[in-house]
């Protein structure tokens, strides 16, 4: 048994927080989520130079690393300087695009790996409220390739990408688990029309309809109505990241708070020195460790061929951090005070963070009911 | 035992209920109940209508210009103008200074300055809170010298709620320094316009200016706005505050933020079925839903017990911690129901005029940002620590 991570994740891992550390600060941050563009080209593309995407791929498709615990690693870090770029997009679609790609549509990984090419997936949509295959979208065959039509939700950073991942019924109905199938469509693609907006916790995201879009054959990924498989898989992905992301946020919430304890002087002492405070911080300190271990088990399950066990340990986990991190953010506001309300204090942005956390690819809600559900499917 | 309001007292509901529907604008309760921010010309607009009714000092004792109401009146009037979705009254002038100066006030003070607050000549806001003394108020470093005729005013008040829309600002500064904490605070009244105030917003974490920082640096204050002894201030800070925790437990505001939960949720689809019937949903709405059910009856039962007079005691800390968690609670249920909707932040759409379609659920614009901002329901008021600790003290005597 060992938990220690390997030196060459440590390495990484450093070199992310000393980057966010000195290039990534608070300030800074804020700039960039506040802007219109949503995100920053030049800090991304230098998060590209240190290796925190080619982490996120294996070497066949050109990265060096890929394992759960490379990406638990990577986004931690990010976690921790509420990094809003889009590594998210490109882990999702480059790990859909390496499980189910052509060896022409594999090719294209190496501008997500560089960062060159920014990625989304366009999967919700307006009334799907969480459910993965609840999908309206269609896409019909024309001649050699397909016309999509619908809408997709809240897409991160969309309206900014150039390479989108698309899914589209093309078989079964809107709530049908079969009949998904998967589109890589270029960002410039005639038909797509965009309403982006700002997040609430910083960057961008963006209402996408697609009325009569045409594509190509080359555009279909994986094998028509097959799509449901890839995007749990791809998504999985997310979920890891996701969760990974959150403990960062939270540990970083921690020692603000615990910081503030200790020097915050209140009836002539600390208030750290208040037992009544004291205790609610043990119960935070508990609950991050136990969130902890849910981002361990997550990412050591992903890398398994048991699906059930995989996605039970992914949906475990995302319950675990939507629950206790929408908790982290409102204590730590809480023994912060007034001051815990305002703009200028990082601690209220990695609040929102983590409670925004909870309303991607699942709250705790979905991720409990999910858990139940693949419970059912090992005991059948 | 009897749950019942007396027949006079649904009587003066009906009253109430009938005002509202004459005189609520429905441009403001619409602004109100979408979530939308309300200007400083909206809240104005309510507090004239209230004062032409004579209703908008519904602490104030009669002889002063209030309507001589008991506590259940208070509580039902405040309570269906929750539900009719009314502004809130901005209650610096009216519910804080206004019963300090009517008790410890001088007449000249009562003459000058209570008519000013019902009409809407002076907009009052609070200066109590410092950046080194939040929960232990008693600290106050703002220092007022006397010199001459004139107070010489020098510190820095923070958590100014609105204080940018006020004119007049009231202050506990520290008068005596030799004095130990709560001794040696004075009660000041101070005129914003003086020269060496200046107002810096505060923008708290969703975006809104709603709170400031107040700076006073060799601000020249009149003696006469002195209110009652100098040094004695502490007593006035107290009994203020226990004008602040009135309606503290915001029933009125929680049965229609239930309401309007329990509708949107009914239209979200999860799964094909509406939010409602979701069993993990279902269950934390029915759960809100008997706490606040429990919570109306304990109102009821502080209420009961002052409806002879006086303000509730330490009873009303009970009302201002279990009050707000329900509150956050319900808003906290009402940002989960938008799923990933709730992360748009759409600043346009949370003012009136917004002329686009919503993105995502017609209500999602305000709702991530309501829950974000009510984090301040257990903070501000003296905060849900502060109020176990009355408790401890208070009522169970450790």
């Amino acid at each position: 048994m060992n938990f220690e991570h390997t030196e060459d994740r440590r390495m990484l891992a450093d070199s992310l927080d000393r980057f966010i550390a000195e290039q990534y600060g608070f300030n800074e941050r804020d700039r960039i989520a506040r802007s219109d563009e949503g995100f920053d080209a030049a800090r991304w593309s230098q998060l590209a130079e240190i290796g925190a995407l080619g982490a996120l791929f294996p070497e066949d498709v050109g990265g060096f690393g890929g394992a759960g615990f490379d990406v638990a690693v990577v986004f931690e870090s990010l976690g921790k300087g509420l990094v809003v770029e889009p590594f998210l997009g490109a882990l999702i679609v480059g790990r859909a695009i390496a499980q189910a790609g052509t060896a022409a549509q594999k090719e294209r990984i190496a501008s997500l790996i560089d960062g060159s090419t920014v990625a989304a997936l366009a999967h919700e949509e307006p009334g799907s409220h969480y459910e993965p295959t609840q999908v309206a979208t269609r896409a019909e065959r024309s001649g050699d390739g397909w016309v999509l039509k619908g809408a997709k939700a809240v897409v991160q950073l969309g309206d900014r990408a150039g390479l989108l991942l698309v899914s589209a019924r093309t078989g079964g109905a809107d709530d049908d688990a079969q009949g998904l199938s998967l589109f890589l469509v270029p960002g410039d693609a005639q038909g797509l029309a965009w309403r982006g907006y700002r997040k609430v916790d910083g960057g961008r995201a963006a209402e996408l309809a697609l009325d009569q879009v045409k594509l190509g054959a080359d555009a279909l990924l994986g094998a028509e109505g097959k799509g449901a498989a890839i995007l749990e898989h791809a998504t999985g992905w997310g979920l890891l990241a996701l969760a990974a992301e959150s403990l960062g946020a939270m540990e970083v919430a921690k020692r603000d708070t615990l910081e503030y304890l200790r020097t915050r002087r209140q009836f002539g002492v600390p208030i750290g020195s208040f037992q009544a405070l004291q205790h609610r911080m043990a119960d935070l300190l508990l609950e991050i460790e136990q969130g902890r271990s849910a981002v361990i088990n997550a990412a050591a399950a992903i890398d398994g061929s048991d699906r059930v066990a995989r996605e039970k340990a992914l949906s475990a986990a995302k319950y675990s951090v939507g629950r206790i991190g929408t908790r982290v953010a409102e204590e730590c506001i809480q023994l912060h005070g007034g001051i815990g309300m305002t703009w200028e204090l990082p601690l209220a942005h990695y609040a929102k963070r983590l409670v925004m956390i909870d309303h991607q690819f699942g709250d705790e809600d979905h991720h409990l009911a999910r858990y139940i559900a693949l419970g059912k499917e090992t005991s059948q | 035992m009897d749950l019942n309001f007396t027949p006079e007292e649904e009587a003066f509901r009906g009253e109430v209920l009938q005002f509202l529907r004459d005189k609520l604008p429905e441009r403001l309760s619409n602004k109100v109940k979408n979530g939308l921010r309300l200007t400083r010309e909206d809240m104005a607009e309510w507090h004239a209508i209230l004062n032409e009714r004579g209703w908008l000092a519904n602490h104030w004792p009669k002889q002063y210009g209030g309507p001589g109401w008991g506590a259940v009146q208070k509580f039902i009037f405040e309570n269906e103008c929750a539900l009719a979705g009314a502004p809130r009254i901005v209650p610096f002038g009216v519910n804080m200074l206004g019963p300090v100066l009517i008790k410890y006030g001088s007449e000249a003070q009562k003459q000058h300055w209570l008519p000013r607050i019902l009409n809407g000549e002076d907009w009052w806001c609070q200066g109590y809170s410092e950046p080194g003394s939040g929960s232990d108020l008693a600290s106050v470093k703002t220092t007022a010298v006397l010199d001459g005729d004139h107070y010489v005013v020098n510190g820095q008040k923070t958590w100014t709620t609105l204080g940018h829309h006020a004119n007049m600002i009231f202050c506990l500064v520290r008068t005596n320094k030799e004095a130990k904490a709560q001794a040696g605070i004075s009660f000041l009244l101070v005129d914003m316009d003086s020269p060496g105030v200046e107002v810096r917003p505060i923008i708290t974490l969703d975006g809104e200016h709603e709170v400031n920082e107040v700076f006073f640096t060799d601000v020249r204050v009149p003696a006469a706005n002195l209110v009652g002894e100098q040094d004695k201030g502490w007593t006035y800070a107290k009994y203020l505050l226990t004008y602040e925790r009135t309606n503290i437990a915001g029933v009125g505001f929680s049965v229609a933020a239930l309401e309007k939960l329990k509708r949107i949720a009914a239209r979200v689809q999860r799964n094909g079925r509406p939010l409602t019937e979701d069993p993990l949903f279902a269950a934390r709405l029915a759960k809100v839903e008997i706490d606040l059910e429990n919570m109306k009856t304990t109102n009821l039962r502080v209420i009961a017990a002052v409806a002879g007079g006086g303000v509730p005691g330490a009873e009303s800390s009970m009302l201002k911690i279990r009050g707000t968690e329900i509150r956050q609670e319900l808003s906290s249920l009402a940002r989960r129901a938008m799923g990933p909707y709730a992360q748009p932040f759409i600043e346009a759409a949370l003012h009136e005029g917004y002329g686009e379609p919503p993105v995502g659920p017609a209500e999602a614009a305000p709702l991530a940002s309501q829950y974000f901002n009510n984090r301040k329901l257990s903070i501000f008021g003296g905060s849900n620590e502060i109020q176990k600790n009355i408790i401890s003290k208070m009522i169970l005597g450790l």
